[in-house]
């Protein structure tokens, strides 16, 4: 018995509407995310990927359609505070500690200091740097600060994580090493996630399903369903890994040769 | 202790400079200009503020309280309209194009002007000059800070559901710090240049600006010297003040956390 965590309905966005510069970023899209799954939003740059995360986390609103998280509107999930974000920029706060960006939301939230600090801590074990509490972001590295990202993303137990490129501006080995927290995290938390990315490996390598999306206007072209089982470095060379990455590129190849 | 070291060896260097150069001036003059007329040596500069020590230090007063209450007035009415501005879409809209406007006014050519507003010997007409010439790069700066934030800072505060209010004391103002320091340090220094220019078309009687005018008029270069010296030691002092002040307001800053991250 599965649940629907996020239910976009024929939704269409249209940026600047009316107006000369105006932008059809997203058109009727239809997507149901199940309670648990790890979906990835793949697609060449302008096709909305970025945009319909937006929805989600109603940071934007739609044109047209409705969008529900957790069977309510979005904008109440967003008020409610059920889901976490993280994005391409770590967008940690400098003059914080390490612990203190973490336990920010915490703080919104109305939780006692005492809750605050420890659950800092847990979250800090879990990304495995319980060392740097005490640091300022500007003290760690770039895959270091996406980490905290994670962990703050993650501090209040949202039912659902929602991540536009948080790998992106990470070195090949990083990101990868970061791909394998993430999944280990996914596992452990039960947490639904819903990933925006430009890699094809990395879309493969995380999803239980590849949504591949097409530009101009932003549509949804297939869904690839995918099941690697328990993944590690043996799964980047299994011939079954490779299959999903041809089989993504070739449904991104039909998108762009549209 | 290798950090005081460091600390010390930091300031040593600034220090032996200035005195080489003080040695090479006082050195020069006594070569080729012994009499020292328009340029007197150091040691006599520094004689004259000794020699007329109650009217440099009663000059020095009263311009340190124009530049200090005018520097204060014109911070705080800069920031205020700088989160005025942010907040409100109206304030902006008023506001921004007449400080924009204000500042293209080459405002110190306005003393004579404010003389006759406030009163020829009234030193209110120096404290507005002061005021007003502080507000613009504090104002400019302040209103960068407050509002060139990462957009996904803004966007995750969002998605907290925080309010105006919250976001504006998590993200902005602490994003704001760094810039309204930097016009903080340098508006010490156009402050003590404002209330002396502005000193010199009306004002208090025994302050620097009229000391400095004076004292030349009569040829006493040296006192004239002695009353820059003195608002030196004031610009010295408040830019210093505002360093410290950027410190502890802001430790978590690079340019403060720099001995740190050199060990």
């Amino acid at each position: 018995m599965t649940t629907v965590a996020v239910a976009v309905s024929s939704c269409s966005k249209i940026f600047n509407h009316g107006k000369s510069n105006e932008v059809h970023a997203l058109d009727e899209i239809d997507l149901a995310v199940e309670d648990g799954e790890f979906i990835t939003l793949i697609g060449p740059s302008g096709c909305g990927k970025s945009t319909l995360l937006r929805l989600i986390a109603a940071l934007t609103d739609p044109t047209a359609g409705r969008v529900e998280v957790n069977g309510k509107s979005a904008e109440q999930a967003r008020l409610d505070q059920d889901y976490g974000m993280a994005f391409q920029r770590a967008g940690l706060f400098d003059w914080r500690t390490v612990s203190k960006n973490i336990e920010l939301p915490l703080e919104l939230m109305g939780w006692s200091r005492v809750d605050r600090v420890r659950r800092a801590g847990e979250m800090l074990e879990l990304v495995k740097l319980p060392e740097f509490g005490g640091h300022h972001p500007s003290e760690l590295s770039g895959g270091m600060q996406q980490r905290v990202a994670i962990a703050r993303s993650l501090a209040f137990s949202p039912s659902l994580l929602l991540m536009d490129e948080p790998f992106g501006a990470l070195d090949e080995m990083t990101r990868e090493h970061m791909q394998d927290e993430l999944i280990r995290i996914w596992a452990e938390t039960n947490t639904t996630v819903v990933f925006v990315t430009h890699s094809i490996p990395e879309a493969a390598y995380l999803s239980s399903r590849v949504v591949v999306m097409s530009p101009r206007p932003g549509r949804i072209a297939s869904v690839i369903d995918v099941d690697l089982g328990n993944r590690g470095d043996h799964t980047r060379e299994d011939p079954a890994f490779f299959e999903k990455v041809t089989e993504i590129r070739e449904a991104l190849r039909a998108v762009e040769s549209t | 202790m290798n950090w005081v070291r460091r600390r010390l060896g930091q300031s040593m260097a600034p220090v032996v400079g200035g005195v080489a150069i003080l040695a090479v001036w006082e050195l020069a003059l006594l070569v080729t200009n012994p009499d020292g007329f328009v340029l007197p040596p150091p040691s006599e500069i520094i004689g004259a503020v000794f020699n007329n020590w109650d009217a440099v230090f009663d000059a020095a007063r009263n311009t340190g309280f124009i530049i200090v209450t005018g520097l204060v007035v014109g911070v705080l009415l800069a920031v205020g309209a700088a989160l005025l501005v942010t907040r409100f879409r109206t304030a902006n809209e008023i506001i921004t194009p007449l400080a924009v406007s204000m500042n293209a006014v080459p405002i110190i050519a306005l003393a004579p002007i404010f003389n006759a507003w406030f009163g020829l010997l009234s030193p209110r007409s120096n404290q507005a000059i002061v005021v007003v010439l502080v507000f613009f790069p504090v104002f400019i700066n302040t209103t960068k800070g407050l509002t060139q934030v990462e957009p996904s800072q803004l966007e995750l505060m969002e998605s907290y559901a925080a309010g105006k209010w919250r976001i504006s004391r998590e993200v902005r103002i602490p994003n704001a710090m760094p810039f309204f320091f930097t016009a903080l340090k340098i508006s010490t220094s156009l402050a003590v240049i404002a209330a002396i220019v502005a000193e010199y078309f009306g004002g208090r009687q025994d302050a620097l600006g009229p000391l400095i005018t004076q004292s030349a008029g009569l040829t006493r270069y040296a006192d004239a010297w002695a009353a820059v010296l003195a608002g030196t030691v004031i610009g010295g002092i408040l830019y210093t003040l505002a360093g410290a002040l950027e410190r502890v307001a802001m430790p978590w800053h690079s340019s403060v956390r720099t001995d740190r991250q050199s060990n």
